[in-house]
């Protein structure tokens, strides 16, 4: 399979405070890969990085073979190839939902406008919201929000999706319809990067689950089954045991 | 029956000498407000950039005009500046002057409002669908900055057309300036035309400012 997503030596750091140290990661097409880890270790700093919303300090980012650089021009176009989702769900709240949704298929991508409204509906059925096309997002619950904003980045055809812990702000009750719509994109062959905090989603979802602590990647694996029973880093290990109660 | 002195605006040219005086009241406000947003946005605007020196100055205008009363302006722009720099400003542009120095100073005390008030993440999702800061700025940003801000200039007229009463000090004649002419003029054979006058101007005040309040908060109902 090919490489689509390739991050040699990546640096980061904000003024003194070091968040991402020497991160190498490939993701291929296809691949799902999951990454998790304390809080304030850096993951969402990371994906950031990888759609030019913060400047690198060292180290490369290419998509499909291609310099990702904050503050280019050309990153725009590089951006439409990378759909991202934001735990805090942000839709343009003086437009209805169909219209949040063709907004940069129209504007960016300059697409036809029928066609690109028969795709959003098509979308927006299949995750259940069809009803919903002509609601303004203060109408929806948070969950059904995060599904538009993911049909929203959808409808870009990117190559790779990037999900930063999209369901952490939401009621429990509203957190399985929007992992069942990311399983769904992840069985249809969608390349994509989650970070979670949902252990359990991890583990059915992932090809491969990379750990992160204190900006580094202590642990990368594909035995993911495994490493849900016995990671091979104390670390990892000290940050699962966080997650059973006893 | 009471006499409430309402006749006498039927004598003569006088009831449309009144609205001759209110239209002179909201034509000062139209223009003063129409001035205003536009030096306003861009004042606004500037308040949210980082510049130290544009940050201090911008304060102390916004300070002075919260302090000074618009009656103590008016003297000092019509009289003042007459005496000192010999110019010959009429009462209108002196009161216009005065009211866009006002209304500036709040449109861009809004402006800066609503442009902070929009999130940071609403700027980072457009870009991570691929727009540029034109882009960004154009379907995402300005047309949420200008809900806000249509509700609150709205109002803003309608303090302009009240405060439009003090022009009368420096000579317009305006709305109540009329009708202390007519009171005036009427005071012996009609003596409580003071009350029924001013009943009158008071109407005509929320015949003018009633409507547009209701729009405001239809407007800010409907968009925020
Ligand atoms: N804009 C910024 N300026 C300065 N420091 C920042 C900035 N954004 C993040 N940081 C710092 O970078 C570190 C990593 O933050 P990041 O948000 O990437 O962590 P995270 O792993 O996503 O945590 P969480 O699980 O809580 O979301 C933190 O120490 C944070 O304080
Ligand atoms: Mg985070």
């Amino acid at each position: 399979m090919s490489e689509l997503l390739k991050v040699t030596h990546l640096h980061k750091e904000f003024g003194k405070n070091v968040v991402l140290k020497d991160i190498n990661l490939t993701v291929k097409k296809g691949e799902v890969v999951v990454i998790i880890g304390p809080s304030g270790c850096g993951k969402s700093t990371f994906l950031r990085c990888l759609n030019g919303l913060e400047e690198l300090q060292d180290g490369v980012i290419t998509v499909d073979g291609l310099p990702v650089e904050a503050n280019k021009r050309e990153i725009t176009k590089l951006r439409q190839k990378i759909g991202m989702v934001f735990q805090s769900y942000e839709l343009f709240p003086h437009m209805s939902v169909l219209d949040n949704i063709i907004l940069a298929p129209l504007k960016v991508q300059r697409r036809n406008k029928e066609e690109a409204v028969r795709e959003a509906t098509e979308l927006l059925d299949k995750v259940g919201l069809l009803d919903k096309k002509d609601y303004f997002p203060r109408q929806l619950s948070g969950g059904q929000k995060q599904r538009v904003a993911i049909v929203r980045a959808l409808l870009m055809h990117p190559d790779i999706l990037l999900f930063d812990e999209v369901t952490a702000a939401l009621d429990p009750e509203m957190v399985h319809e929007v992992l069942e719509t990311m399983l769904a994109l992840a069985r249809s062959g969608s390349t994509m990067l989650i970070v979670t905090h949902e252990m359990a989603f991890a583990k059915a979802v992932a090809d491969r689950i990379v750990f992160i602590d204190k900006g580094e990647i202590v642990e990368e694996t594909t035995d993911v089954a495994d490493f849900f029973k016995e990671p091979s880093t104390p670390r990892a290990k000290k940050f699962l045991s966080t997650f059973t109660y006893e | 029956m009471l006499d409430l002195g309402i006749d006498v605006l039927f004598k003569g040219t006088n009831f449309l000498r009144l609205l001759q005086g209110l239209w002179v009241s909201i034509e000062i406000s139209l223009i003063s407000v129409v001035i205003s947003i536009l030096l306003g946005m861009i004042v606004g605007v500037l308040m949210t950039m980082n510049n130290p020196i544009l940050h201090v100055a911008l304060k102390v205008y916004l300070e002075i005009v919260r302090i000074m009363p618009q009656m103590v302006l008016l003297f000092i722009v019509y009289f003042g500046t007459t005496r000192v720099f010999g110019l010959d400003l009429s009462a209108e542009a002196s009161a216009i002057i005065v009211f866009c120095f006002w209304g500036t100073a709040e449109m861009g005390d809004l402006v800066r409002g609503s442009i902070k008030s929009i999130s940071k993440v609403q700027f980072e999702s457009a870009y991570a669908l691929g727009m540029d800061k034109v882009q960004t700025y154009w379907y995402v940003i300005s047309p949420q900055t200008f809900r806000r801000l249509v509700p609150l200039s709205i109002n803003l007229i309608t303090r302009m057309i009240k405060t439009t009463s003090l022009v009368m000090m420096i000579g317009i004649v305006e709305v109540l300036k009329v009708s202390q002419q007519i009171i005036e003029a009427n005071r012996k054979i009609s003596p409580n035309a003071a009350f029924g006058v001013f009943a009158v101007v008071f109407l005509l005040y929320f015949m003018v400012c009633w409507p547009i309040s209701r729009l405001s908060n239809y407007l800010e109902k409907r968009w925020v």
